[in-house]
């Protein structure tokens, strides 16, 4: 029979999150994978800029701010002077794919060993919702009113794909948190990139569907299932790269 | 059985959307917090299935298996 305590690494109070954003549900797997693999005490968080930072508030272990989109440069650094603490970034969308597409990449090719938690809610959550690079074709944003059109801003950029076809990264996975299979799914995906992590193998990349209820402007189960008929039907769930394989 | 901690809570409704034996129902009154938050309303039929604390953003569900 399961049972489920609140893990160790959440401080005791509510997230800084609004009702329902799937922020919180990201940064308690997280959470959930450190106190099973019990690293609560070594772990270090790399905090980013957007609300995705906002797990700082409830986070008790380690942390450090980096400069928006700066977070694997960062922690680059602290792994490399400190290369058996448990290293990770968490990051939106905005922060990871836009102003940070740069520094991710770069860290990714060099296969730099730490873990990256890439929350992609498809908007930018705390500037009020203004349009990212992975917002859909079609989806409403403050910047595109009418819906996101290809002609004059792009396709939605697919971060999985394109780091899984570098060399040196180990794991690249996606999962979407709107449903139970891809909540589980996702508690033992972050808890192998940390495993990868801890045995030295490397570059581990993890992305969650997320969603931004207050932006999107829709109630937190409206935004499960658009997730279902949106968002994850373009970014499709599953392992994009395990140079390691075994079993997940 | 569940316990739901009311000051985590948000109010969201994933608890109850998820729960496959239905039995979670938003309640009537608010939180301190000013949010109205799931009750149990069949503890009985309570499977101990956890799948109400994987869903909650809020870590506000705590879950203890049930005996036998
Ligand atoms: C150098 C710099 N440019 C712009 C900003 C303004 N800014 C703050 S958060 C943010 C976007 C965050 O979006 P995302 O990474 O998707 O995170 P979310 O809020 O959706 O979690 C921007 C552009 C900033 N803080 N610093
Ligand atoms: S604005 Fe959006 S991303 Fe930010 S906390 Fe609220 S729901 Fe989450
Ligand atoms: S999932 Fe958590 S935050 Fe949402 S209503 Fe249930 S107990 Fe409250």
């Amino acid at each position: 029979m399961p049972s489920y305590k609140r893990p160790g690494a959440l401080l005791p109070m509510s997230t800084g999150y609004c009702p329902g954003c799937l922020h919180g549900l990201a940064t308690r797997l997280v959470a959930d994978a450190i106190e099973e693999l019990n690293q609560q005490k070594n772990a270090i968080n790399v905090v980013s800029v957007g609300c995705s930072a906002l797990n700082l508030y409830s986070w008790c272990g380690d942390d450090i701010g980096a400069a928006h989109g700066r977070a694997p440069a960062v922690a680059t650094g602290i792994k490399r002077c400190l290369p058996d603490r448990l290293v990770f970034t968490y990051q939106g969308d905005g922060d990871l794919a836009a102003i940070g597409l740069a520094e991710i990449m770069s860290a990714a090719n060099r296969g730099e060993n730490f873990t990256v938690i890439f929350a992609n809610n498809q908007t930018y959550g705390m500037t009020g919702g203004q349009m990212a690079p992975t917002t859909l074709v079609g989806q409403k944003s403050t910047t595109t009113p009418y819906g996101r059109d290809p002609v004059t801003t792009g396709y939605p950029l697919k971060m999985c794909e394109l780091i899984s076809v570098l060399e040196a990264p180990v794991f690249v996975a996606r999962y979407a948190l709107n449903s139970p299979k891809g909540v589980m799914d996702a508690k033992k995906g972050i808890k192998k990139a940390f495993e990868l992590q801890l045995a030295g193998k490397g570059f581990t990349f993890v992305e969650l569907l997320t969603n931004c209820p207050t932006n999107w402007g829709m109630s937190p189960l409206a935004t499960l299932d658009y997730m279902n008929t949106n968002t994850v039907p373009y970014f499709v769930p599953g392992v994009y790269k395990d140079k390691e394989g075994g079993k997940q | 059985m569940i316990t739901i901690n009311e000051l985590y809570c948000k109010g969201c409704g994933y608890c109850i959307k998820f729960c496959p034996r239905h039995i979670l129902e938003m309640g009537k009154e608010r939180s301190q917090k000013g949010h109205f938050y799931p009750v149990n309303i069949n503890e009985e039929a309570c499977t101990s299935c956890a799948i109400c604390a994987l869903m909650c953003p809020e870590a506000a569900i705590e879950v203890t298996a049930k005996e036998g």
